[in-house]
């Protein structure tokens, strides 16, 4: 049981790390709070969703789809929004009150569009294309349904969504540590204004930035009919709450940050879920505030956040 | 030192308190919508209430509503419980919030967005508890309260219009005093304020305590005035959101400013909430937006501007 436990918040660790990931490149690069990180995330949703029930396509073959369109969104969306934000007097606060207006926008939007009503995509579906990767290799002979980890049986689905969400945060942290482009990324991270002064392009970097966000939020959503039960337009609230606990927890621009804070999200919700399952709602919030409160720097992070 | 009683502040009384005041309390006899007018008074009192902490400490509530369901909850287990009378139990709602603002004081530490949404988890967590079904006898869990026995929309409707006058006379007093000064201070520079003797804590406190109270006490007075509601009613973010939209669409520091900013976005909601729910969201969605792109510092900013000194 508790074996088990821990290897479910591990997955869902890794998994929440993907969800959290965007939100907190976002934030440390620009320094404003995307509250309508979650709302995208629920049109990535809404992306797996609508071509697996259309046209049978598998939601693992939806993600780099769902990247390149959603940079493709985001690019756009920033140039509109934050350069406009980051000229007015408090960007940060007011940030959050623009993302605010975002949120409830998407959310109407696809209110409208895509109706209330609840949807899922069958679980089995992950399983089939991992049995249908593994048996790639020579030799590998994998049925599809769960996939059993020193002796604990897992739903298929878990075990991608916690391995593509490993990939995702690699890929990230390659972008950021071994690309130039991610050299002028953690630049202006660090400082924008002497950034612009040594002749980066601050908001050419931060667009990149911000899109790639919003792009790991719909890749998150893509797997959200498997890991946070069924998808509605107003999934977004809890979503971006959920990410918020995680980078928290972590520590801000901090991708492996993040990956620590998503784990320990996940290993003390299954735990809290197994032990004393009526208070598990209440975990994220109070592990957010105890956080702020006793390491507000994260847990890797360094002193930049008391008043 | 200034004395109390500034012209500044008898100019804000004239020109705002005491017409606001006068409105809201004739309007019940013309228009016969009295719960839509009992709303109008509790978002004028939570707006002003933001106003207090962002607009003269730059601390922004994101989870204010945690206050106002607070006091809803501290007067209905007042009334439920100790059988208290609803002035009394107005009381009990003033130090739930109060007691709340105390536990969350630590909160103030931090700076900017965490602060923010340290305090959106705080509203959250203490939503959780109240909800839970373990705490069933307490605060009947999620089954909401019911507290018919002392409904009384008339007096509720003046008290409620009392804590609106009482908000809206602290904000003239911070607006014309040292110690709205000595908080603008800490706001635009922590360090030169200390440095020029504010007792930045202290001073910090005494605003997010009265804050707090402005929240409790209005939390209180709408659960007697609805009398049934649940969980999610009083604890609904929208609290929070709308409280803060209204305040920044006005011009916060203002005594206008959230007034204005009722008035209008509230009246707005209401039209487009009866003609066209389906998008009411959207069309929301796209003000809010607008506000922060076009005018940050409200609508105040236009006036202000032209070197009006707007109450």
């Amino acid at each position: 049981m508790l074996i088990y436990t821990l290897f479910a918040g591990i997955l869902f660790g890794l998994y929440f790390s993907l969800v959290g990931l965007g939100l907190n490149l976002v934030f440390g690069v620009m320094r404003i709070v995307n509250l309508a990180h979650g709302d995208f995330l629920m049109l990535g949703a809404y992306l797996a969703f609508w071509l697996y029930t259309l046209s049978e396509i598998n939601p693992v073959a939806v993600i780099p789809l769902a990247f390149a369109l959603f940079v493709l969104i985001g690019l756009p969306l920033y140039y509109i929004l934050v350069p406009r934000l980051l000229a007015a007097k408090d960007p940060e606060m007011l940030s959050i009150i623009l993302f605010f207006g975002l949120s409830q926008v998407i959310e109407a939007v696809a209110g409208i569009v895509f109706g209330r009503s609840e949807r899922s995509i069958p679980g089995g579906e992950l399983g089939r294309a991992l049995a249908g990767f593994v048996n790639l290799f020579p030799g590998a002979n994998m049925e599809s349904g769960p996939v059993e980890i020193f002796g604990q049986t897992f739903p298929a689905a878990w075990v991608v969504a916690g391995i593509a969400s490993l990939l995702a945060v690699l890929c990230v942290y390659l972008y950021l540590y071994r690309t130039r482009l991610g050299a002028l990324t953690r630049a202006v991270m660090a400082d924008r204004e002497e950034a612009l002064s040594t002749g980066i392009d601050t908001h050419r970097v931060s667009a990149i930035a911000f899109a790639i966000g919003i792009a790991l939020a719909a890749i998150g959503g893509v797997f959200a009919p498997f890991m946070l039960g069924s998808i509605t337009p107003a999934m977004g609230v809890e979503a971006t709450v959920t990410s918020f606990a995680v980078i928290v927890i972590g520590s801000l621009g901090n991708p492996l940050g993040t990956v620590l804070g998503g784990i320990i999200y996940g290993v003390s919700y299954m735990l809290m879920q197994s032990y004393l399952s009526s208070w598990a709602n209440l975990l994220p919030y109070l592990l957010l505030i105890a956080i702020l409160l006793v390491r507000p720097s994260g847990l890797l992070g360094r002193q930049v956040r008391l008043a | 030192m200034r004395k109390i009683l500034s012209p500044r502040l008898l100019r804000d009384a004239a020109l705002i308190i005491v017409p606001v005041i006068a409105i809201m309390a004739i309007l019940p006899s013309f228009y016969s919508n009295h719960l839509l007018l009992f709303n109008f008074v509790v978002f004028l009192t939570l707006a002003q209430g933001v106003n207090i902490l962002y607009g003269f400490t730059g601390y922004l509530p994101f989870g204010y509503v945690g206050f106002f369901g607070a006091g809803a909850y501290g007067f209905s287990i007042a009334v439920l419980h100790l059988k208290a009378p609803p002035l009394a139990a107005l009381v009990a709602a003033g130090a739930a919030a109060g007691a709340l603002g105390l536990l969350l004081a630590p909160l103030l530490r931090l700076s900017g967005a965490y602060f923010s949404i340290a305090n959106l988890a705080a509203s959250l967590a203490v939503l959780q508890i109240i909800s839970n079904p373990n705490l069933e006898d307490i605060t009947r869990g999620p089954y909401g309260i019911s507290l018919s026995g002392v409904f009384s929309p008339t007096l509720a409707y003046a008290m409620a219009l009392v804590i609106l006058a009482a908000t809206l006379l602290f904000v003239a007093y911070l607006r014309s005093s040292n110690f709205g000064l000595a908080l603008q201070a800490i706001r635009e520079n922590l360090f030169s304020a200390s440095m020029a003797g504010i007792d930045v804590v202290r001073a910090r406190m005494i605003a997010w305590l009265a804050c707090a109270l402005v929240a409790g006490f209005t939390g209180g007075v709408f659960a007697w005035y609805v009398s049934v509601f649940f969980p999610e009613t009083v604890f609904g973010a929208e609290f929070s959101i709308f409280a803060i939209v209204f305040a920044l669409f006005g011009g916060t520091s203002t005594l206008l400013g959230p007034v204005v900013g009722v008035v209008i976005l509230y009246g707005v909601y209401n039209v487009i909430g009866v003609s066209a729910p389906q998008y009411f969201q959207l069309i929301y969605g796209f003000l809010i937006m607008a506000l922060v792109l076009f005018l940050p510092n409200g609508l105040t900013s236009l006036l202000q501007r032209r070197g009006i000194d707007v109450p």
